[in-house]
């Protein structure tokens, strides 16, 4: 490595710039979401805002060098505010022929490609679909682009030839080098990736020590080969003061439950059956055993949410995490929980669907079942986060629901923000707010008789422990009398029973914030209103259109069910309705039924969020 | 677990587990039976009342848990374990009860009653086998008799169907047995061996529908047949069976034999002395229902199968907490939202 720095004379330019797009592009198996996290944690570390994207396919190791196998890594940081992972890209780290192949279109025009050359060999070219004798690195059709060709492969292995390692340990190095180079490109300090490389092999020093040779002289490479003249400076973010972290939204949400189950009181219960892209909630609280907080991996979808019954009726706080085909099966039990009136999360990380779709891709398609997937008239609180870091207090504010309203609450998230990632000023213990539990320990009725379903004035019926001595009793799925809780067949009753559960969920409408307008002002002339995950792009969008003189404003949702309660009044302020979605038009039915407004509609159901520039195209457009 | 001195509970009655709801089955239904056994014995467990809680699925089975003055969920169907696993695993200090049906255990619940045999969480499954499904009024179910007409097989059924033990033994199960409604004696006896075991106890009971199945299982209580149809298996007694105890079973090889004791070739010492927890056995005895050995039909068992020790779930999951809370402590709530890696802007 030395040997390099020893002929250097290069001088090198060095270019402030306010935000930079990277996209990390290779095989599945080469790492790529693991260098893009790294890159991610330094840039955060050293002040940048971030917004990062993983984009990777379904299969495990799809065959190698093809274009199907192709997984990317998109992160967008810099120094001013950051709401989405951006459009396109400033630069692509292209470790092999397919993945500049997929990427390439979305680079801007003189941007930067780094490409591995062993990866556009002659059987790469080919497994890459691209013609006979065709090289985009040599054939000039990349001229509006800088080109850096680097022998990532060839400078590993060179680096390694004494290391005694096999020749597969080696290769699995070469991700360090790109890691190392791109360090030096925008001119970040390796350390914290040292000590990552340094706890994550600490029981294998020589591949610790590898990974570390070879990242360092990737940054070296970067400092003297010629070819790279320039190196990108990002300033510190400019964001509101105290201390953060970078979080991805499936962490957010395991950390929201643990803190409620904190602030509770409450221990926590995870039932859960494995499915992509929620499975990360699962894998979080499992660490967390010396917490006290029990998961249970069940035998499917079904005894997930019915475990979880189970516990809350025990007095725990209970959760199920699952995403669209798994939130398909739970339906009948969600209905049984509505009926009993226990406490319960439903967490749904919405993917492309229906059917298996497409598991490892972004949509928001399961909006109208979380609203209406059930049968019978079994209404229930729907909450949306819209950020990785709104996870938290979207879980936080769910739980609360949940426990001091006694209902099943179902929480949307999506593949976009569950595993993509940005800094969070996190709250310390004592900025959570508390979550009120009050446990039934003695008859509530006349002359000592028990009313499991006597409603407070907010209608909320009491949670009451088994164990509780002198309270002994039996609920059930079917309809119960009104107070006592007895199986009821009984027509009025029926109707009664049906209207004071729907009264429930709606009185929840007096404890949740007013909406507000997240960007312009009440008289623009059109709002685009949004929820969930498109929050980011719409804001950005938003935000740019009004710099650039338009008058438009965006409010963003949090509560779907009930509706925030000022949110009519807002909008029929508004000459104009826009509502994007990740769907065809799910959030669009329920506010023109709710409103009778004549809202319009932006669909977009590619497995991708919303770019910036489409958003304000459409905003634009129907101005 | 919590133990509870005996001075320190009140002396309960079965009257004080009656809810005193309407009990809504048939007329001659075999559930009543079953409801009066479970209310017999549980006075006697030592256990205070609300530490009780009976899990129900659906059918005419599950409507059990209104019927006890205890804690209780009438349920979906098929998911009854499902449910009590999470309450067993959330509280294992609860006495938890499963009843369900052969519809709702084998049907619809199938996933469910395999794993939580596997699992192993200490709860007490009872299972009302009636080979119909009664509440939709006379479908064949999965335990019904293969060509069985039924208003959904009026030609007959085509299926072939479970035997219950052979399944539970086969999802290893801890604790396997069988009993019937019209035997109240065997079936108290069996609840009680239920209750003691630690782990999930399967319990068969065979149990008489007189609208849509009467008589199935009458030829294993009523007197002139019962003898030659049934065995009742006690641990460490030979298999010994027919009327005036005349047929004994032998074990030779691996294949099962029949023998005449009145003929002076073999005396009870020659015979298959049953041990409960040898599960080679027990998976030749559970097939004791319609495998034949050489041509010949055995005597349908009753009684415990097989059972063994294993730990059990929810004991396995507290043990993995505790270690934990005493190799690496409660992780504060604000060291888990600051996570490790941190920086701030001033």
């Amino acid at each position: 490595m030395d040997t390099l720095r020893e002929t250097k004379e290069k001088v090198t330019n060095i270019k402030e710039v306010d935000k930079i797009v990277v996209r990390f592009s290779g095989d599945s198996g080469d790492g790529t979401q693991l260098t893009g996290m790294q890159f991610t944690d330094t840039a955060a570390l050293e002040g940048n805002d971030i917004s990062t994207f993983p984009d990777y396919p379904s299969e495990i190791r799809a065959p190698i060098g093809t274009i199907a196998g192709v997984s990317g890594f998109q992160v967008h940081f810099g120094s001013t505010e950051i709401y989405t992972a951006g459009d396109s890209f400033d630069v692509i780290v292209a470790m092999n022929a397919a993945a500049l192949k997929v990427d390439l279109s979305r680079l801007k025009k003189g941007g930067i490609v780094i490409a591995n050359i062993q990866g556009f060999d002659k059987k790469n070219l080919g497994l890459a679909q691209y013609p006979d004798g065709v090289n985009p690195l040599e054939d000039n059709s990349l001229e509006n682009y800088i080109v850096h060709k680097v022998d990532v492969t060839g400078h590993t292995k060179e680096c390694l030839v004494d290391s005694g390692l096999g020749m597969k340990d080696v290769e699995r190095c070469k991700n360090m080098f790109v890691l190392g180079l791109l360090f030096w490109k925008f001119d970040k300090p390796l350390d914290n990736t040292i000590k990552f490389i340094q706890e994550k092999f600490g029981n294998k020093p020589e591949i610790a020590e590898a990974n570390i040779k070879v990242l360092k002289a990737g940054w070296n490479y970067g400092d003297s080969a010629e070819i790279f003249t320039t190196q990108f400076k990002i300033a510190p973010a400019k964001l509101p003061a105290g201390t953060y972290r970078n979080i991805t939204g499936n962490h957010a949400t395991a950390i929201g439950l643990l803190a409620a189950s904190e602030k509770s009181g409450l221990p926590l219960f995870l039932g859960s059956y494995p499915i992509t892209p929620a499975t990360d909630i699962l894998h979080e609280l499992s660490k967390y055993k010396a917490n006290g907080v029990k998961t249970l991996q069940a035998e499917d979808e079904i005894a997930a949410i019915c475990s979880s019954i189970g516990a809350s009726y025990t007095g725990s706080l209970a959760v199920t995490t699952t995403s669209g085909p798994g939130m398909s099966l739970k339906t009948e039990a969600l209905g049984l929980a509505v009926m009993l009136e226990l406490p319960l999360l439903i967490i749904n990380v919405q993917r492309g669907g229906p059917s298996t779709g497409l598991p490892t891709k972004t949509e928001q398609s399961d909006l109208l079942m979380a609203m209406h997937g059930r049968h019978g008239e079994a209404p229930l609180p729907v909450i949306a986060a819209s950020s990785p870091s709104d996870c938290f207090d979207t879980i936080f504010e769910a739980c609360k629901i949940a426990v001091e309203h006694m209902t099943p609450v179902i929480v949307l998230s999506d593949g976009y923000i569950a595993n993509g990632s940005e800094p969070w000023r996190f709250p310390t213990e004592d900025e959570l707010t508390e979550i009120k539990v009050k446990f039934l320990i003695e008859p509530n009725g006349k002359e000592g008789s028990l009313l499991p379903y006597k409603r407070d004035e907010h209608f909320v019926r009491p949670w009451i422990k088994p164990g509780t001595k002198g309270l002994e009793h039996r609920i059930g799925g079917l309809e119960k009398e009104n107070e006592t809780g007895n199986v009821s067949y009984e027509a009025k009753n029926h109707e009664l029973m049906t209207r004071l559960r729907a009264d429930k969920v709606n009185s929840i409408q007096d404890f949740i914030p007013l909406a507000k307008i997240d960007n312009g002002n009440k008289n623009a002339k059109l709002v685009v209103l949004g929820w969930g995950s498109t929050y980011g792009s719409i804001k950005t969008a938003v935000k740019e259109l009004i710099a650039e003189g338009f008058n438009v404003a965006h409010i963003h949702l949090r509560y779907i069910n009930p509706l925030p309660k000022n949110l009519g009044e807002l909008l029929y302020g508004y000459e104009k309705v826009l509502i994007p979605e990740m769907n065809n038009g799910q959030l669009l039915q329920l506010i023109r039924a709710e409103f009778l407004i004549p809202a319009t509609g932006f669909s977009k159901v590619q497995g991708l969020p919303f770019t910036t520039a489409e958003l304000k195209e459409r905003i634009i457009r129907t101005i | 677990m919590e133990t509870f001195s005996i001075d320190t509970i009140e002396k309960l009655s079965p009257k004080d587990f009656s809810s005193g709801m309407d009990v809504k089955w048939c007329p001659g239904c075999g559930d009543y039976s079953i409801l009066k056994q479970v209310q017999t014995i549980f006075p006697d467990l030592g256990i205070p009342k609300e530490k009780f809680v009976f899990i129900s699925g659906i059918g005419c089975s599950s409507r059990f848990t209104y019927y006890m003055d205890t804690y209780g969920i009438h349920s979906i169907h098929g998911r009854a374990a499902a449910i009590a696993s999470g309450v067993k695993a959330a509280n294992p200090d609860l006495s938890v009860w499963i009843v369900s049906g052969d519809g709702d255990s084998f049907s619809i619940g199938g996933n469910h009653f395999i794993h939580l045999m596997r699992k192993n969480f200490d709860v007490n499954y009872l299972v009302f086998n009636n080979q119909i499904y009664s509440l939709t009024k006379g479908q064949y179910s999965p335990t019904s008799e293969k060509g069985k007409i039924s208003k959904s097989s009026p030609f007959g059924s085509i299926e072939e169907p479970f035997n219950p033990s052979e399944l539970a033994l086969g999802a290893k199960a801890t604790f396997v047995s069988r009993t019937l409604d019209r035997d109240p004696k065997h079936m108290q006896g069996i609840l009680k061996r239920a209750y003691q075991h630690k782990g999930t106890s399967f319990v068969e009971i065979y149990q008489n529908c007189p609208v849509f199945n009467d008589g199935t299982f009458f030829a294993y209580s009523d007197k002139e047949t019962k003898k030659e149809a049934a065995i009742f298996l006690e641990h460490g007694k030979p298999l010994i069976f027919g009327n005036n105890e005349g047929k004994g079973i032998r074990l030779e090889g691996l294949t099962p034999v029949i023998v005449d004791m009145n003929d002076g070739k073999y005396s009870a010492n020659d015979l298959w002395i049953h041990d409960e927890k040898d599960k080679t056995k027990a998976n030749l005895i559970s097939r004791f229902f319609d495998t034949a050995f050489n041509e010949v039909y055995f005597p349908r068992p009753f009684g415990v199968i097989f059972t063994e020790d294993r730990p059990v779930y929810e004991e396995n999951m507290e043990h993995q907490i505790e270690e934990l809370v005493a190799k690496k402590g409660k992780v504060s709530l604000n060291q888990i939202l600051s996570g490790k890696k941190t920086w701030s802007i001033l």
